[in-house]
Formats: C-alpha cells, sequence, structure tokens
C-alpha cells in the first residue's frame, strides 16, 4: 500500500517538478485568467471564479496567490509583503512557495518588482505603470456586513443601489461625529461599483487612484476576482461637509525619520513606553540610507 | 485528416507570456502589443487570433467562428489545440473569431446585470492596428485620452461600439488582432470619431 | 535601540521541525503504520474521505497520519491533493440497490425484505470502556452468516413510492461541480447535496438538531440507513459501453418526512437524503434532516429557522474554508489596529474635549449666578 502511495505522492522527485509550473494545471489557469481578463473590463465588479483548493489555508490569501499562480512567469520579479513588511511569516511563506514552484526570482524593493502580492498595505513607493499589484481579500463584498445574503447585495450592485452603504456611514457620523472606519473603507471605481478595497489602512486609499499600476483582488475562500485598470478614479466614499480624511501621526518612525508613511505603535516596555517606526520595511530601509 | 499546424510549442510558458501580453492590453485600452509567442496557426488565421485563443480558450468556452473562418482545417485546428466546443449560435460563444465586416454585435452574449461577466469576448482580425482611421478612446486603463489607429472597422461598426459600450456594464469585449499584433477595447471604454 | 522583528523565514523552518517531531512523537513507541490507520481507525478514515470528496483510503490514512489526527487538517490536506489530480471523466451513478449491505436498517416498518440487518453497530454497546483492549492481544474472528448468494435489497423508500405514498427522488443533474466553480445562489438540489456531503459532520449534527427540537421541523422517520458495498462504473469515451471500475463503501440515508399534497398531487411523505463514504450513520442521517429542511421553498413550507436558509447552511457548511477563515485571526492584523487606535484616541480626546467645555461652561454659570 504504501508504495503506490509513492507513486502517487506529488512529492515523488522534488516537489517543484511534481506540480505544473506555478503550481496550477493550465486548466484552472486559464479559467483565473478568464477572469481576470472580465474583471478588468468591468472595473471594480467581483467576477465568481472556479476557486481551487490550494495548499494554504483559506483566509490566509489563497485568492491572491491563484491570481499571482495564473499571471506569473519566468521573467518576473515577485515581491511579497504583509502589513507591509517583507519579512512577516506570512509574507515569507507565500513568497517560498513561488521560489519553489514558478522558479521566479524575488525582492523586498518595491521598484524591482513587476508583481507585488499584499496583505493589509499598499507601498509607500508610488507604482510605476507595469507593475502589477494582487490584493490578498478576505470579504470581497463590500456591503456584506450590512447584508449578510450574496443574492441581495448582488442585486444591490445591479442596480447601483447604494443607499445601505451611505445610511451607515452616515450613522458613524451621528454617532461618533465623523466616519469612524478606519479599513477596509469603501470605494467607488469609476463611478459605477462600489468596491472593498481589501482591509488596507484608509491611508493606503489615496494611492489606489489613478494608480498607474494594474490592481488585481483575489478572494479565495469566497471565489471573486476583480480588479482596477490603470489611471482608474477609485473614490473613498464620504460627504461634502465629511470630507474623507487619512490617519495622521504627531509622531515620525523612529528608524528613519519618515513623516509621510504609515507608522506602526509598538510597545518597547511593561510601562507601556511607544515608539513609532513605518509599516513599509522596504521604505524604511531605504530612508535610513 | 491532413496534418495540423503546432500548436504552442511550450505551453505553461508560452501561454503565460502570451497572457501577460493580452493582460496588458486590457489594461491599457488601445496599446499594440507583439504577441511573440504566437504561433502561425492554420491558414488563413493570423498569429495573433491563434495566440490569444490558444492561450484562453478550453473545453468550457463554446467558440463560435464568422463566415471567413468556418473552414475546415480552422476548425480542425482550434477543435484539435483548444478543445472549445465550435457553436453555430452566437448567443452561446464564449469567444468568437470574426473579421470586422460581420460584426454586429446583436447576439452576442453581453452578460446580465447580476452577472456581467457572463459575456462574449470577440477576437477581431483587421487589416492593421497603428494605422487607418484614428479615434479617441477614453475610460479605464487609459490615462485621460487616447488616439488609436485601426485599419479595418468602418462608421457602422464603431456606431455598434458605441451602443454596446451604452450598455455597461453589460456588453462585449474586443481583442483587435492583425499579424503578431493586438490591442484591446473592453466594454468600459467610449470611442469618439 | 529598536530592531524590527526579522527571521521570519528561520522561524518558519524550526517551527516545520519541531511539529515533524512532534508528530513522531516518542521514539520508543512504534510508529503508526497506514495500514494500521487504515484498518483500526477505519471510520476517521471514512470521514476524512466524505469530507474530503477523494475516495482513497490509503491517501486518506496519510493525512491522518500527516495530520497528527486532526481530521479537518485531514481533509484539507487530502483535497488540496485532489485538487491537483487530472479528470478523466464523470463515473455514472453508483445504484444502492444493488449493494452488497453490511448493514440495513429500517425505522417505519417492523420488518421489511430483505430483513433488519443490525451487522457492525456502536448502538447497542453499553458505553463502558473495555479495558481489555489496553491491554495486546488478539481478538477471536466475529461469526459470519452462512454464505449464501447475496440478495438484491429493495429499498424501503422504493415500495412506498410504488403506492405513490412517498414522492419519487428528484432527478438529473446539472452538471455543476463545487470544486470546479464557485457556489451561486438559489443552488439546485444536487449542488446542495454535494455541498452537504462535503461539509462538516459537526456543523450538519447541529443543524439536525435543530430541526428536531422546533427550528424548522419536519417530522423525520428514518425509511432506511444501509451501509455497504457499491460498484462504481464509467463510460470511457472511447469504447462507448460501461466498465465497472470498484467498490466502494458508502453510507446511505433515506429519510421520510413530513407528508406534503396540493390540489392536483394527494399527499405524500416527502424525503431527505443523505450519502457519505465508509461507514458514517451519523453524517448521513444530519445530511438527510439538512437537506430536507433545505426544501422549504420547493415544498411551499415557510422558511423561518437556520436549517431552511440556503445560503446560511451552504456558506458556512465547509470546516476547510471555516477552519481557515477563524484561524487567520492569528495573522498579524497589526496594520489595522493601528488605524483604529489612531481613531479611537481621536474620538476620545473630541468626547474628553466637549466634557471639559462643557465643565468650564458650567462652573461659569455657577459663578454668575453667585
Amino acid at each position: 500500500m504504501s508504495e503506490s502511495i509513492a507513486d502517487a505522492s506529488p512529492a515523488s522527485g522534488g516537489p517543484d517538478q511534481a506540480y505544473n509550473y506555478a503550481y496550477l494545471d493550465e486548466q484552472t489557469k486559464r479559467m483565473i485568467r478568464r477572469a481576470i481578463l472580465k474583471a478588468v473590463a468591468v472595473p471594480g465588479y467581483q467576477v465568481p471564479f472556479g476557486g481551487r483548493e490550494m495548499p494554504l489555508p483559506y483566509g490566509w490569501g489563497t485568492g491572491g496567490i491563484q491570481v499571482t499562480a495564473a499571471i506569473i512567469g519566468r521573467e518576473d520579479t515577485l515581491k511579497v509583503i504583509d502589513q507591509g513588511a517583507d519579512d512577516t511569516t506570512n509574507a515569507v511563506s507565500i513568497r517560498r512557495f513561488f521560489a519553489k514552484v514558478a522558479d521566479v526570482a524575488t525582492t523586498t524593493s518595491t521598484e524591482d518588482a513587476s508583481i507585488i502580492q499584499t496583505r493589509h498595505r499598499v507601498p509607500e513607493t508610488r507604482l510605476r505603470e507595469g507593475q502589477i499589484i494582487v490584493f490578498q481579500v478576505p470579504i470581497p463584498e463590500p456591503l456584506r456586513m450590512l447584508e449578510p445574503r450574496e443574492t441581495e447585495t448582488r442585486t444591490l450592485h445591479a442596480l447601483s443601489e447604494y443607499g445601505v452603504m451611505q445610511v451607515s456611514l452616515y450613522e458613524s457620523i451621528a454617532r461618533h461625529g465623523r466616519i469612524a472606519k478606519t479599513y477596509n473603507y469603501p470605494v467607488l471605481v469609476n463611478g459605477r461599483y462600489i468596491m472593498s478595497p481589501s482591509p488596507i489602512p484608509k491611508f493606503d486609499n489615496p494611492k489606489l487612484d489613478r494608480s498607474p499600476a494594474l490592481q488585481l483582488y483575489g478572494a479565495g475562500r469566497e471565489k471573486r476576482i476583480y480588479a482596477v485598470p490603470p489611471h482608474t478614479p477609485v473614490k473613498s466614499l464620504d460627504f461634502d461637509d465629511h470630507p474623507f480624511e487619512i490617519e495622521r501621526w504627531d509622531e515620525c518612525c523612529a528608524l528613519c525619520g519618515s513623516r509621510e508613511s504609515f507608522l506602526d505603535e509598538v510597545i518597547v516596555d511593561d510601562s507601556g513606553k511607544r515608539m513609532f517606526v513605518c509599516s513599509d520595511t522596504d521604505w524604511c530601509e531605504r530612508h535610513q540610507r | 485528416m491532413r496534418d495540423l499546424a503546432p500548436g504552442l510549442a511550450d505551453p505553461p510558458h508560452d501561454a503565460q507570456r502570451l497572457f501577460r501580453a493580452v493582460l496588458d492590453a486590457i489594461s491599457h485600452p488601445g496599446r499594440v502589443v507583439e504577441l511573440i509567442d504566437a504561433p502561425a496557426g492554420p491558414s488563413g488565421v493570423g498569429p495573433a487570433a491563434t495566440g490569444c485563443l490558444l492561450t484562453l480558450a478550453d473545453r468550457d468556452t463554446p467558440l463560435w467562428l464568422g463566415p471567413a473562418y468556418d473552414h475546415e482545417a480552422v476548425r480542425d485546428y482550434l477543435r484539435f489545440h483548444t478543445g472549445a466546443p465550435l457553436v453555430a449560435d452566437r448567443a452561446q460563444a464564449t469567444f468568437a473569431l470574426l473579421s470586422p465586416e460581420v460584426a454586429e454585435f446583436d447576439g452576442f452574449a453581453i452578460g446580465t446585470d447580476s452577472y456581467p461577466d457572463r459575456s462574449a469576448t470577440l477576437v477581431i482580425e483587421v487589416a492593421a492596428l497603428g494605422s487607418g482611421a484614428t479615434r479617441r478612446w477614453r475610460g479605464p486603463g487609459i490615462d485621460g485620452a487616447s488616439r488609436v489607429a485601426i485599419d479595418g472597422p468602418d462608421d457602422r461598426f464603431w456606431q455598434a461600439w458605441n451602443e454596446n459600450h451604452a450598455l455597461f456594464p453589460c456588453g462585449v469585449d474586443i481583442l483587435f488582432v492583425a499579424g503578431r499584433q493586438l490591442a484591446a477595447l473592453p466594454r468600459s471604454i467610449a470611442v469618439e470619431a | 535601540m529598536y530592531v524590527a522583528v526579522k527571521g521570519g523565514e528561520t522561524a518558519i523552518n524550526h517551527s516545520l521541525e519541531l511539529l515533524a517531531d512532534k508528530r513522531r512523537g516518542e521514539r520508543s513507541v512504534a510508529e503508526l503504520s497506514l495500514e494500521q490507520i487504515d484498518q483500526q481507525l477505519s471510520l476517521a478514515v471514512d470521514r476524512v474521505m466524505t469530507e474530503g470528496s477523494c475516495y482513497d483510503r490509503s491517501l486518506a490514512a496519510l493525512a491522518i497520519k500527516q495530520a497528527r489526527g486532526d481530521l479537518i487538517e485531514a481533509i484539507f490536506l487530502l483535497r488540496a491533493y485532489r485538487t491537483t489530480l487530472p479528470r478523466f471523466g464523470d463515473s455514472l451513478p453508483i445504484d444502492t440497490t444493488e449493494m452488497l449491505a453490511e448493514r440495513r436498517i429500517s425505522a417505519t416498518f417492523k420488518d421489511v425484505p430483505g430483513g433488519q440487518v443490525l451487522g457492525p453497530t456502536f448502538d447497542y454497546t453499553h458505553r463502558l470502556l473495555d479495558f481489555s483492549l489496553a491491554a495486546a492481544g488478539e481478538r477471536p474472528l466475529a461469526p459470519t452468516a452462512p454464505t449464501e448468494e447475496p440478495l438484491p435489497l429493495p429499498r424501503v423508500g422504493d415500495i412506498l413510492q410504488r403506492d405513490g405514498l412517498l414522492e419519487p427522488p428528484s432527478q438529473g443533474d446539472d452538471g455543476h461541480d463545487l470544486t470546479r466553480q464557485p457556489l451561486m445562489f438559489p443552488a439546485s438540489r444536487p449542488l446542495r447535496l454535494q455541498n452537504l456531503a462535503r461539509g462538516d459532520e459537526g456543523f450538519l449534527l447541529a443543524l439536525g438538531y435543530s430541526t428536531q427540537r422546533g427550528y424548522g421541523n419536519n417530522h423525520p422517520f428514518v425509511g432506511e440507513i444501509r451501509y455497504g458495498h457499491v460498484p462504481v462504473s464509467f463510460v470511457p469515451e472511447e469504447l462507448g459501453f460501461a466498465i465497472e471500475l470498484g467498490e466502494i463503501e458508502v453510507t446511505e440515508c433515506d429519510m421520510v418526512n413530513q407528508f406534503a399534497g396540493s390540489h392536483d398531487v394527494p399527499p405524500q411523505f416527502t424525503r431527505g437524503y443523505g450519502l457519505a463514504f465508509g461507514h458514517a450513520e451519523r453524517k448521513a442521517m444530519a445530511m438527510a434532516l439538512v437537506d430536507r429542511a433545505l426544501r422549504a421553498d420547493e415544498l411551499s413550507e415557510t422558511a423561518t429557522s437556520p436549517a431552511q436558509d440556503e445560503e446560511f447552511v451552504l456558506a458556512h457548511s465547509d470546516n476547510v474554508e471555516a477552519s481557515g477563515f477563524v484561524q487567520h485571526l492569528k495573522l498579524p492584523h497589526y496594520v489595522d489596529f493601528q488605524s483604529e487606535l489612531v481613531t479611537v484616541r481621536a474620538l476620545r480626546e473630541e468626547v474628553e474635549r466637549r466634557n471639559r467645555e462643557a465643565a468650564a461652561a458650567a462652573a461659569a454659570l455657577d459663578k454668575a449666578a453667585e
């Protein structure tokens, strides 16, 4: 019995040869590629796709990984970040996966990357034309927490009936005096679809607007892909008397002195003393030089 | 059965490069990209048309052939290399290969308000990209507006396009091909004279 | 001087080594073989095959060994492997009337053609720990019935159906496969059944139980449960006729439920259906209860309870999805949390400022009153 398993095992002869290039079989890649093209053609609309079971857990980037696997080639240079950092364990794990199955160069440099897969951040370095940023998305439906039913939210998108979102933001103002939503802040893409920018802090929302890079969003568990083409207007929802605002810090980065980057707060001792450092490790290292 | 022309030489890698070229094109509507890895294909079909069908079509995507392409050699080639079912009813097609002369958009799937992705992608072979009549394109993927020259489609074609664009988010998407070149026109793009 | 945490790669490597070490456990204890898992933990293998959607006892045993006995993790391993396998085509539907049954019971009739066959069941064990199992030692083989040619077992449901007392099973398949296409709503019954077959046993058990306690009650009777071997056949395109690929073990539950009827159709009992790989009665029964509950709309019943809510049930039944998303909360979320901190601090400052201003105004009023 164990012999037959050894024959069947994908691990026999080394994992990199036993699986197809970039892990996914060609038929699956074609299916994902078709979904990506439709996603680009209808900016901000969530295209259902036949998401596969990946060798990493749902919720840990399987959507982003499938999108990256469908687009990546040997000529690419891949950067993977989680919370803005290249060396967080999940980023390391995903980068290792692609280095192994796609024989691809990896980098921590935002500028040098042709594909950037990210969870929860957009790099501080302005993306350029030709780059593709792939977002890992947990809940692709921006209306989900207001309306849990897919059948309902799909109709709301079809009708551009977004009153429920406006009401929710308005209630936040009534309660807190301002829009208290801080991350996964909803955006309107090209004036048509309300879209979840994934759980990036609202600090990063302005970077999505008319970005020269292509933005691809992959939700593996929920089996949706969506996209924002380059140069496409992405407006963070707000009201005339309560305009959209991003987070600000009184402090600067304790390592590089940056005043323009998103800062992580680090508790350094038992008395609760804090320091602030850049969340984007590549940006921080560049500015320390 | 006569000998078929070869398909992709190195499927995973050729298909990946071809797809990235198509993705680049649809992300930058009007941009002319070269499909370097596209195979020659059957006689009467250009390499770019062949390349994008071999990259994207398979047994899950019904294919409709315009009259100029509905020949045995083309059918055999595409059926063998893609496995795509060839359909006579254009409403069933996920992909279509046609020339600009028969390009009326009527009858191809345009998706629904709830599922606008369930729409056809038309591969239209034209005389040349980058020369011919120039029009102004605007929309997602284009920084402001760009002037795009395509030799082939006539005024009637562009009128039909505007009707298609007006259906947004429904509508068909177009991949224009000529020789080894390709330019994309997604439904989100408005085209003016 | 603060230095950001580095060395994720080394940490992961060490973690993987530690995990492998823990998996093996104390080296003086003999290592488990896959045959031992297959033979002696066979119900765990059955569950992993069912929810892993892959009938292969040795792969399931390997997954259980690799997962250290964590069955949801094993299901995940098996599914991730299954998804990379090439597909040759679809087998023909299995016919459970051809089953060589090891067990077959009906709760709706005292006796049925073919008889009530208890077979191997926990049902009548007294749940007393059997300390003799703690010691090594061979067990005598169980006596078996005299071997006659096994008779075909008619399904109890078919007999009721012939009299028009039970609705016929729904026919046809829309060709939709959840492992290839995304789940869409409303879902067809075949799709729902595929989802439930892959669904978490615990989740289905709780939902099925809830219907019995009044949350969508549908008055179930076990028409029949049978467990045994059935042949699997396949029609290769080049041959054009069916060939038998082998046999699989399945458990089938045909639940007979509350009668329905209309002007055109006289009252008849309705069905809920459950099927699982191997011997898995609890799973098959829970599945049958939930299947029936999800037919509320179709049978013009008012859907008021969780088990009758198609989107709720189907979107949350998958334990690989659920486990991943619940556990992803372990991943760093400090960027989003920082975002929240900044906002909460700002909101608190504003409230404090307003309180200070109000206090100052009150003090000024008091002073003026003096």
